[in-house]
């Protein structure tokens, strides 16, 4: 629950930046004016056209050498794009990675080939199904931190994110 | 008229033994429903505290084991997590159960990893881990899939069953909890096997 109020209110945010960017600047969409507020950790982070929003991982358990990066991923344009992994001083990898259940049995791959953002819809990288991977990580992730990622995309290309450090339980929206 | 007594008597045993064996197979088959199971095997592991664990320990007491791996990253937290909260929720009702976590990957899960992490779910699971050989018997025996998958850098996770298998005073199967199973069905069934 306690994602759900800010995770909301990001994606309406998120949605009232881009319409307001198209409102105020119809003509201009270009990677120029996105950087704005990428200061602010909880702020969408806009590039190109895909707007991130909602990112956040758990803090780990003791012994724990990986960590899960979950967030929303919207493309609004009229071209899929893929995330491809990404890259995090706090991680020796990113990688995109998808979890399913095969009957009782928990699977975990890679995507190799990286992960479909279609145009005009969003991808939710959540517990549970496609999320991120922090492989190796350098030091635990204690609750509270934030931990930069810059993400990598076929199109749309680098796109620096901060995930927030949940507790160790913290689930997404989905799951309340 | 013997003939046809005869032929009454076959039927008779043939019956009887359809029978018999529709109802070992269902036994066995649908052990959750017509009763326990019989599963396991002897074994000789280590605890958390990498004092010898034998498979008496399943023994004289309800029983809950669940098998996963330290390095898992969603499905074994997020179960533990359940687990001990289960375990909250039952309260006095719930202190005679024991509660195993067994590794999957007892290469890398020591018992001193094993003991720094269930320590930080509940103080209430206890981790079992030991000789590969060793930890195999014990999964095959539980009829437990566990499969190294290798990734990048020469790393690697596990596929393995996310079920959590209740048994009773006898060691036998009595139930599983499923992954994602509500939390109500779950203490239904955590109350059936301490009652049983």
């Amino acid at each position: 629950m306690r994602f759900n109020i800010p995770i909301v209110a990001l994606v309406l945010l998120a949605t009232s930046v881009s319409f307001s960017a198209h409102a105020h600047d119809h003509s201009k969409m270009s990677k120029g004016n996105a950087g704005a507020m990428s200061d602010d950790t909880m702020q969408p982070v806009k590039e190109g056209e895909l707007v991130l929003s909602g990112a956040f991982t758990r803090a780990t358990l003791p012994g724990a050498k990986v960590g899960g990066g979950y967030l929303s991923i919207s493309n609004p344009s009229k071209e899929d794009d893929r995330l491809l992994g990404g890259s995090s001083p706090a991680a020796a990898r990113v990688e995109v990675h998808e979890m399913k259940m095969d009957g009782n049995v928990m699977q975990m791959r890679q995507l190799k080939d990286g992960l479909k953002i279609p145009a005009g819809g969003t991808a939710e990288l959540a517990p549970g199904g496609a999320h991120l991977m922090l492989m190796d990580i350098t030091k635990p992730l204690k609750q509270g931190d934030m931990v930069p990622v810059t993400l990598e995309f076929a199109k749309a290309g680098k796109v620096d994110v901060q995930f927030m450090v949940g507790p160790a339980n913290a689930t997404s929206m989905e799951h309340h | 008229m013997n003939y046809r007594m005869l032929r009454i008597a076959v039927w008779a045993v043939i019956a009887a033994l359809t029978l018999f064996l529709v109802f070992t197979y269902a036994n066995t088959r649908f052990g959750d429903k017509a009763g326990a199971v019989q599963l396991g095997a002897p074994f000789t592991l280590q605890d958390q505290d990498g004092a010898p664990i034998t498979e008496a320990a399943f023994n004289g007491h309800p029983t809950v084991l669940f098998f996963g791996f330290t390095h898992c990253p969603e499905v074994c937290p997020t179960t533990l997590f359940e687990m001990a909260g289960w375990l909250k929720d039952l309260g006095d009702e719930g202190k005679d159960l024991r509660v195993f976590f067994i590794s999957v990957d007892p290469e890398r899960d020591t018992p001193e990893v094993m003991k720094g992490y269930t320590a930080a779910f509940t103080d209430r699971i206890t981790g079992i881990t030991g000789k590969p050989e060793e930890m195999e018997k014990l999964l095959k025996s539980w009829k437990i899939y566990a499969k190294k998958v290798p990734t990048e850098n020469g790393d690697y996770t596990m596929d393995h069953t996310a079920s959590v298998m209740l048994l009773d005073r006898n060691a036998r199967l009595k139930s599983t909890i499923d992954y994602k199973e509500s939390p109500d069905v779950a203490l239904k069934k955590l109350r059936l096997l301490i009652a049983g």
